[in-house]
């Protein structure tokens, strides 16, 4: 089956001379939910940009639903939604015109039952007739989902959906994603936070300083990447680890009272915490205090910028 | 054509309008009736006619002229200025629509919005002035290529313009002293010959003359040539916003 959306090696500098993508290829199929993954500054919004037609390319081609976006690019715009990391609302607006507007820029007639079912899932429909600027943070974000769901998209882009977002809206975003793309919406969003591409992303992609530096199904990403680290204190001393706990893999910690333990956490596999600390207990050591740390994203990031230049 | 979408934005637009209904329509009243006192009765009792038309009744084209083309550069500048300095220009971006139709909307309502103000300074006008308008279509002919033009004049200046101050700079410095300097207050013939020669360079004094033409039957410069000047602009500035929206200058980045 032909990707849903087809980017063929997309170069984009910068009038400053700045590379901001140097030539970026990546294909998303139709339904999946694709997570960009990269530090500030790696070329995500930039890369997003260009496919909605917010930005030009340099060189290079891209496609959606086989609509080339620069020739065809009302077909293609027609399928893709848009919710832009900055918070871009007209202050003075009322919630629900602003979303009528979007509706009909894409071309479609006005549609008040579905405008109102998209106010509804969203939690918008009380504040249907609020002012943006009297919304909370969180409420003109949802704003910004229900404008770019207004039109109807088979495509939606998120970036940094979930930036400077409490905790129960992310979860209400994310069930939102799920839902969405139960309905068969592909949708692409961007983020730096690992967790947040591995609770909904079938597949992540890694991008720094406008290279795509791999794409893999979460899962296997989060074997490869996503390394804990667990600080085990005791109460005495240990000058070299027991007999009983070599099985384990065990370093020397920050002190001489100290274990560090580095296990791998994937959902549905069993970090081995359990036996290991029964373990310690059985081998006579008092435990103190255990602290536990994941290997940040900029740990991973110099890890695959390493491997890529070997 | 994408119509719906040059609705949308039409509409919205236009509903701006209505919500700043006090700024949008009273204020040019205002100003308008200050003109009408200081120059119409103040000044115009001393001056008792200009070629035959009572000074009060001989500035409300002029009059007229100056409200609808400082209007229609705001309107359409500013229209287009804020979704550029908020951000929400991004949607206008990616929405399957193309750059004409983006300019038809938001023109489309600046031109309506300062249409809409001409009209209702005539109608003050009349309160202050006994008036017949010998040639009512041209009038209306004139008023929509005022507002069309200077429309387009102004959606150019939106996206020209990096903050606020430069808004406001090229209506400031160059648009209201090309008016007042357009024969809003006077007739061309009243002025030294070197002066009348200098005032043919002036592209407003063509639409003032026109417009007032269809008003008292008298004009500066021939209406042909008022015409002309006037459907030149509209499309030198039709010109520009082309190859605006081709290069993407200050849009897109």
């Amino acid at each position: 089956m032909a990707p849903m959306i087809s980017v063929r090696d997309v170069r984009k500098t910068f009038d400053d001379g700045l590379d901001a993508l140097k030539g970026v290829s990546l294909d998303i199929e139709k339904g999946e939910i694709l997570a960009l993954l990269g530090p500030n500054g790696a070329g995500k919004t930039t890369l997003i940009s260009i496919i909605c037609g917010i930005s030009t390319m340099t060189s290079g081609q891209i496609s959606v639903g086989g609509h080339d976006v620069v020739n065809d690019y009302r077909a293609a715009r027609r399928l893709i939604g848009v919710v832009p990391q900055e918070i871009n609302l007209e202050p003075f607006e009322r919630v629900r015109n602003t979303v009528r507007l979007s509706r009909g820029l894409f071309g479609l007639p006005r549609n008040d039952a579905f405008i109102e079912e998209v106010l509804r899932k969203l939690s918008l429909w009380d504040k249907r007739d609020a002012q943006i600027l009297a919304l909370s943070g969180g409420m003109k974000r949802r704003v910004l989902i229900a404008k770019a769901l207004s039109h109807e998209p088979r495509v939606l882009f998120l970036d940094e959906p979930t930036a400077g977002v409490d905790v129960e809206l992310r979860k209400d975003m994310w069930q939102i994603v799920r839902d969405l793309q139960a309905a068969g919406v592909t949708i692409i969003l961007t983020t730096h936070y690992i967790e947040e591409a591995e609770a909904i992303a079938d597949r992540v992609g890694v991008i720094s300083k406008g290279e795509i530096l791999l794409v893999e199904k979460t899962g296997a990403l989060m074997r490869r990447m996503g390394r804990k680290e667990m600080i085990i204190e005791l109460q005495q001393p240990v000058s070299e680890i027991p007999e009983a706990l070599a099985k384990y893999d065990l370093g020397p910690g920050p002190d001489a009272n100290s274990l560090v333990y580095r296990y791998v956490s994937v959902p549905g596999q069993r970090p081995g915490i359990t036996s290991l600390l029964t373990d310690i207990s059985a081998a006579g050591l008092v435990l103190r205090d255990v602290q536990t740390r994941q290997s940040s994203l900029e740990d991973i990031f110099v890890d695959l910028v390493r491997e890529n230049a070997v | 054509m994408n119509w719906q979408a040059i609705l949308a934005i039409y509409r919205f637009e236009m509903a701006r309008t209505w919500r700043t209904i006090w700024q949008s329509i009273v204020s040019p009243v205002i100003s308008t009736s200050l003109y009408f006192v200081v120059f119409g009765t103040a000044i115009g009792s001393r001056i008792s006619e200009v070629e035959g038309v009572a000074y009060g009744a001989f500035i409300v084209p002029g009059l007229i002229m100056l409200s609808v083309i400082t209007q229609s550069i705001a309107n359409a500048g500013f229209g287009i200025y804020f979704p550029k300095f908020i951000g929400t220009i991004y949607e206008l971006l990616s929405a399957p629509i193309s750059f004409l139709e983006i300019v038809i909307g938001y023109v489309g309502a600046a031109a309506t919005k300062s249409a809409m103000i001409g009209l209702i300074i005539l109608a003050t006008a009349y309160l202050f002035v006994p008036m017949q308008i010998q040639h009512p279509v041209w009038m209306l002919v004139f008023l929509a290529l005022t507002c069309l033009s200077f429309s387009l004049f102004g959606f150019i200046i939106g996206i020209w313009a990096k903050n606020f101050e430069q808004l406001q700079l090229v209506p400031l410095l160059i648009v209201t002293p090309l008016v007042f300097l357009g024969g809003a207050f006077y007739s061309s013939s009243m002025l030294p010959p070197v002066w009348q020669t200098i005032t043919l360079f002036n592209p407003v004094v063509y639409l003032i003359s026109g417009f007032r033409w269809a008003f008292f039957g008298l004009a500066d410069v021939s209406l042909g040539l008022s015409l002309l000047a006037i459907l030149g602009f509209t499309g030198a500035c039709l010109g520009v916003i082309w190859w605006i929206f081709r290069t993407g200058w200050r849009i897109k980045s």
